[in-house]
């Protein structure tokens, strides 16, 4: 009896430096710049043949797909596990919604400021809590949307539980919808790039030792307020964002989805890739849409397919794909 | 010997709720001296390298370098200052290439400053860096991932990884532990290399023998307080050591 098992062979190793080598053939610069180029150009003119409600679906996707690498970045590579992308997303939200209210600010503006101005605030905010690790951080950045959340609700500041209404919308949906997706790949090609490069791997150094980093002189605080007010960037940029979307900011902006379904879409799509956040993202927010037909079972069905992901493929899809494109497999008799 | 010390520590003392764990130890340490720490597990080797290094703050006492304070500076900061050390549990970066792993020293500002703020190409000294201290240039070895090392590359790693850092003075926690004997005597010249370089050595070691071959200086260690200093034929003929040290079967 002859068995056969089946073998994997990695593709040369050439291929995939991503180097000057792979100019050496049309095959090769293919097999790079394929799998970039098809799913950007797919993002790019999949809003021009959807319907206007799948227009506002892929909006709000690209919402979560900013909070979700901006998740990914923290928590892979600078190892800050982060529970709070719903601050992000609120102080960015509610710095738009007030200069636009109380100041007329125009949205060209505010956007850009309550970006910059929200991740600063956001860094301030958690700079106390970066001597913690783990699941402390976590506590932290938990606790501070909730508080923000009381305080507005208590004070009926910024507009109290009505929130800030009639803001001044973006103009129209097509500067909508290829703002947030333009802005979404700017995000993930800048941010894959960055950690790869020096910085990127001191970072990395902080996720696997950062006793190590300390005792290679590097000041580790310092770099995970930077590590944090970029990610806060993401989040304040999508909070801004949405606002103006919405023309609306109240409490919901720090609810805990912007929090949850992030972490979810980066499991699902597999963590510490970048990539993989986004393609979680266009996986669970378009198909919590998908499920609204089943009514209130949906989040039951919706917590059930997230299982199933996670039981099938614990590396998440995008490791998956990845793996698979760069292996050849073949049969062999043992 | 007699000019200023490279380092000077006074009387420093930390304890871990009622344990002494270092115990009012005092000494200098001149420019070019390798000096050996030994002592029985657990008498607090490892903390006083942690309190040299500010990796835990004492609890009195005072560390000198060059005639400065830095009792109170930060671990970076003092690593800033060219004081590396190793660590006696290996820590890699696990996730990294090992010569990736030299690229965070490297990326230091201690560095940085010392090159002139013009670097060049980072990797191509982490290689260098690496077949000095005994991987094989050619080899995948510098290539793979730490996590993918065996033990005694990783302790070579650490070490490289205080090398990157141009130290003037390296503390190396029992760097030889977990070494094979063909692995010690490949390590030995690169540290008699340093020595003839003139950067200072503290070498906390078990691994006698090799130790007393490079050490100026030892001081023994018990309890968490000094127990005995002097050149390694002083300590050898230490009767007090012999028996706190190698207890009743060296007798």
């Amino acid at each position: 009896m002859v068995s056969r098992r089946r073998e994997r062979l990695e593709r040369g190793i050439k291929v995939r430096t991503d180097d000057v080598y792979a100019l050496c053939s049309t095959k090769e610069m293919l097999y790079l710049v394929a799998p970039r180029l098809i799913p950007i150009l797919v993002l790019l003119l999949l809003p021009l043949i959807l319907p206007t409600y799948w227009q506002k679906v892929v909006i709000f996707t690209g919402v979560f797909a900013l909070l979700s690498i901006s998740w990914d970045f923290l928590y892979s590579f600078t190892g800050l596990v982060s529970l709070g992308q719903a601050l992000f997303f609120g102080v960015g939200a509610y710095l738009a919604g007030s200069l636009n209210h109380y100041f007329d600010i125009s949205p060209g503006l505010t956007i850009p400021i309550s970006t910059i101005a929200g991740a600063t605030l956001c860094t301030l905010f958690l700079l106390p809590a970066l001597r913690l690790r783990g699941i402390y951080f976590a506590m932290i950045t938990l606790v501070l949307p909730l508080i923000f959340l009381r305080i507005i609700e208590a004070t009926a500041i910024l507009g109290g539980t009505d929130g800030l209404t009639a803001l001044a919308p973006l103009p129209g949906i097509w500067i909508e919808l290829y703002l947030i997706l333009g802005i979404m790949l700017v995000a993930l090609f800048a941010l894959r790039r960055l950690v790869n490069s020096d910085f990127g791997l001191v970072l990395r150094g902080i996720h696997d030792n950062d006793q190590a980093v300390k005792g290679a002189g590097i000041n580790i605080y310092w770099y995970k307020a930077q590590a944090l007010f970029i990610a806060a960037l993401l989040g304040s940029f999508a909070g801004a964002y949405l606002t103006h979307v919405y023309m609306f900011v109240g409490l919901s902006a720090f609810a805990l989805d912007f929090t949850v379904v992030p972490i979810a879409a980066t499991v699902v799509g597999g963590m510490g890739t970048l990539g993989g956040s986004v393609l979680g993202a266009f996986i669970l927010v378009p198909l919590s849409e998908v499920l609204r037909a089943f009514g209130p079972l949906r989040i039951v069905f919706y917590a059930l397919l997230i299982v199933v992901f996670i039981i099938l493929k614990p590396e998440g899809l995008f490791n998956y794909l990845q793996r698979k494109y760069r292996e050849f497999e073949r049969w062999v008799e043992v | 010997m007699k000019e200023v010390p490279l380092l000077q520590v006074v009387n420093i003392s930390k304890q871990f709720g009622g344990v002494r764990a270092v115990d009012g130890v005092s000494f200098e340490l001149c420019q070019g001296e390798i000096l050996g720490i030994v002592g029985p597990n657990g008498s607090g080797k490892t903390t006083l390298v942690n309190l040299l290094t500010g990796f835990i703050k004492p609890a009195s006492g005072k560390v000198f370098y060059k005639g400065r304070d830095i009792t109170a500076l930060a671990a970076h900061e003092i690593a800033g200052l060219g004081i590396a050390r190793t660590f006696q549990m290996v820590r890699p970066f696990y996730h990294l290439p090992a010569f990736k792993n030299l690229i965070v020293p490297l990326y230091s500002p201690r560095v940085k400053r010392l090159s002139g703020g013009k670097f060049g190409d980072r990797d191509a000294v982490a290689i260098d860096l690496l077949e000095e201290v005994g991987f094989e240039r050619d080899s995948f070895v510098p290539y793979k991932p730490a996590s993918a090392l065996p033990h005694g590359y990783l302790k070579r790693l650490e070490l490289a990884r205080c090398l990157a850092l141009r130290p003037a003075l390296l503390i190396l926690d029992e760097l030889f532990s977990g070494l094979s004997m063909a692995e010690v005597a490949s390590t030995l010249p690169v540290l008699e290399k340093l020595q003839i370089e003139g950067i200072t050595l503290i070498m906390v070691e078990h691994r006698l023998r090799e130790l007393f071959r490079l050490a100026n200086r030892v001081i023994v260690l018990n309890f968490g307080a000094k127990l005995a200093e002097g050149t390694p034929q002083e300590i050898i003929n230490n009767e007090e050591v012999k028996e706190a040290y190698l207890g009743s079967e060296a007798v």
